[in-house]
């Protein structure tokens, strides 16, 4: 028994092991959020609160009658309140890593990527009942996407993976800020420019020409569009292609930097 | 089964850390017999926990180098991470899961399946006294159970090495002495522990070896026995009736025990490492001889202030971070 040890030894891990261990921090983080539901505030009210309200409230001014609106603010308010819950992931990534659990996984052999992936990969939980939500308050107002059933769920899980995707870059700041409230802070001031820039709530020709040009290049607004053209036609068109683009673009740059930053902070 | 060839489960040279413009390790080495309990002994801000860090692979270092059992910690990092355990100052689970789920999660980590992991997790509850609280949210466990499951958590792989970190401080003398007993299994299971700690009387229960470490250097190494040897096995206690003669006293005794004596500034008590217990009571003519009146006399057993005191010159100096 002495100086053995029951397995082979090897300086790396491997694939099929990198993926059951982020399973497993998936599963602790979800275990978490289980014993703290506080936590899933931000994805069960606010699409609630926001539908009703950007809708009883823009819809006459903007599309004539709150009927005509949904189709447009719908798409609008998912994407918008995935990206925020995107931020919480980061924070809230902050807030754990301060913990002395982190060092022990530090000091584990195990794959570095998974406690980030695994706290991310638990997070498309909230993104999805996010999704649910803000589908069946617009379908309780009346929304009624002509694209069909089919079509709506394959939107949903576009609108989660991309939001997966840049919860990667809200990953970073946390791994690099000095405190949750700080990531907070930073995320914000990036995300409310780019919500509102954007044809989340209004048509985009209604806007300067200036913005306009921002608007149509915002990223956001091809995820809009692409979530629109599914739930309301059924159809997948360019701004599909491009927001699925971007969205392994971001992942390809903020995972492996995360984790470097991340190892490097011990 | 995979067969450690090293003999040293540990041989570090010249390790550094560099924080800001502090040096909190500067050059130590230690060189761990596999099978032994090694002690690393020293004040708050000394670097034991730095040095740990290091060698544990979750701190760089910026100078030397380290093994654990022949495979280095900076090139091997993932290597050294399976011949392992950590227990760390604070205890390093998770506040918000039980204690159960937190040892079923780390089963899990380490590639147990689903029902190895559960029967792993409640064979360590059992065994460290925790089936009753397994279910229970960590929040309501005591600083003892705390450290009981950390160090249960470290060792569900069975690590060859394993690293207690200030396993005692803040514990009460009863679960302290639990702590020594589950430490002391673990090496005649044949694993190899590596301790720090600020105090002698745990060393010197423990450990085989000592290292003394101060301002991030070692000044010292070597068994129980032969630390004490070179303080002095106890230290004498010296109040003088006159406060005048302190100074006439304090050259006194320097003389006579031939050792470095310590005035205390508030009480205006010497102290000075006591190695021949015969030579008091040379000492104790030469004070009547110069006509140097005692208040009070006493012998203490050596405290880590000695040891500071007697191999650094200076003594422990007061809270400082780790």
């Amino acid at each position: 028994m002495n100086h053995t040890v029951n397995r082979e030894l090897k300086n790396y891990t491997s694939f099929r092991q990198t993926v059951q261990q982020t399973f497993t921090m998936a599963y602790r983080s979800l275990l978490k959020v289980r014993r703290t539901p506080e936590q899933l505030f931000d994805v069960t009210f606010q699409p609630i609160i926001f539908t009703l309200m950007f809708t009883y409230i823009f819809g006459g001014a903007i599309a004539g009658n709150v009927h005509n609106y949904l189709p447009m603010i719908i798409p609008g308010i998912l994407v918008q309140t995935l990206i925020g819950a995107s931020v919480a992931s980061g924070v809230q990534l902050r807030d754990d890593m301060d913990k002395g659990v982190f060092d022990r996984f530090k000091s584990l052999p195990i794959a570095r990527i998974a406690p980030l992936a695994g706290a991310l990969l638990a997070d498309t939980v909230r993104y999805t009942i996010a999704t649910v939500l803000t589908f069946t308050m617009g379908y309780v107002i009346g929304y009624r996407p002509e694209g069909g059933m089919t079509s709506v769920a394959f939107a949903a899980v576009f609108a989660i993976g991309c939001a997966w995707a840049v919860s990667w870059i809200f990953a970073f700041f946390g791994v690099t800020a000095r405190n949750a409230a700080s990531v907070q802070g930073i995320s914000m001031l990036a995300l409310f420019p780019l919500m509102f820039l954007s044809n989340a709530f209004v048509p985009v020709k209604t806007m300067p020409d200036w913005l306009q040009w921002f608007a149509n290049i915002n990223p956001i607004s091809h995820m809009i569009t692409a979530v629109r053209e599914l739930t309301n036609h059924g159809t997948i068109g360019s701004d599909f292609a491009i927001s699925l683009l971007g969205a392994a673009v971001i992942v390809a740059i903020f995972a492996p930097i995360t984790v470097r930053v991340y190892m490097r902070r011990a | 089964m995979w067969k450690l060839t090293s003999d040293w489960a540990i041989e570090a040279k010249g390790l550094v850390k560099i924080f800001g413009d502090n040096r909190a390790v500067d050059g130590v080495d230690l060189q761990v017999r596999a099978g032994t309990i090694y002690g690393v002994l020293g004040p708050n801000g000394a670097g034991k926990t730095t040095t740990v860090k290091m060698l544990a692979t979750l701190l760089r270092p910026d100078g030397g180098s380290a093994r654990i059992f022949g495979y280095d910690v900076a090139k091997e990092p993932q290597i050294v991470r399976q011949l392992i355990g950590v227990t760390g100052q604070y205890a390093s689970v998770d506040e918000s899961l039980t204690a159960l789920e937190n040892l079923i999660i780390f089963s899990r980590l380490l590639g147990l399946s689903r029902t190895e992991a559960r029967r792993k997790a409640m064979e360590l509850l059992e065994e460290f006294g925790l089936t009753e609280a397994a279910k229970r949210p960590l929040k309501h466990f005591s600083g003892g159970m705390r450290r009981r499951l950390d160090l249960a958590a470290s060792l569900i792989a069975q690590p060859p090495l394993i690293f207690l970190d200030e396993p005692t401080t803040g514990l009460d003398p009863r679960t302290r002495n639990q702590m020594w007993d589950t430490i002391r299994r673990l090496v005649n299971m044949g694993s190899t522990v590596l301790l720090t700690t600020q105090y002698l009387q745990e060393a010197d229960e423990l450990a085989d070896r000592i290292a003394v470490i101060d301002r991030g250097r070692v000044v010292a190494e070597g068994t129980a026995d032969e630390l004490k040897t070179s303080i002095g096995n106890s230290s004498l206690q010296l109040k003088i009736d006159n406060p005048q003669h302190v100074e006439m006293a304090r050259q006194t005794v320097e003389r006579v025990l031939s050792a470095r004596a310590n005035v205390s500034s508030d009480t205006g008590k010497i102290t000075a490492p006591m190695a021949d217990a015969d030579k008091v009571t040379d000492l104790l003519i030469a004070l009547r001889e110069a006509n140097i009146q005692l208040a009070e006399l006493s012998v203490q057993k050596p405290t880590l202030d000695e040891v500071f005191l007697a191999i650094t010159g200076h003594g422990v100096k007061g809270e400082e971070s780790a």
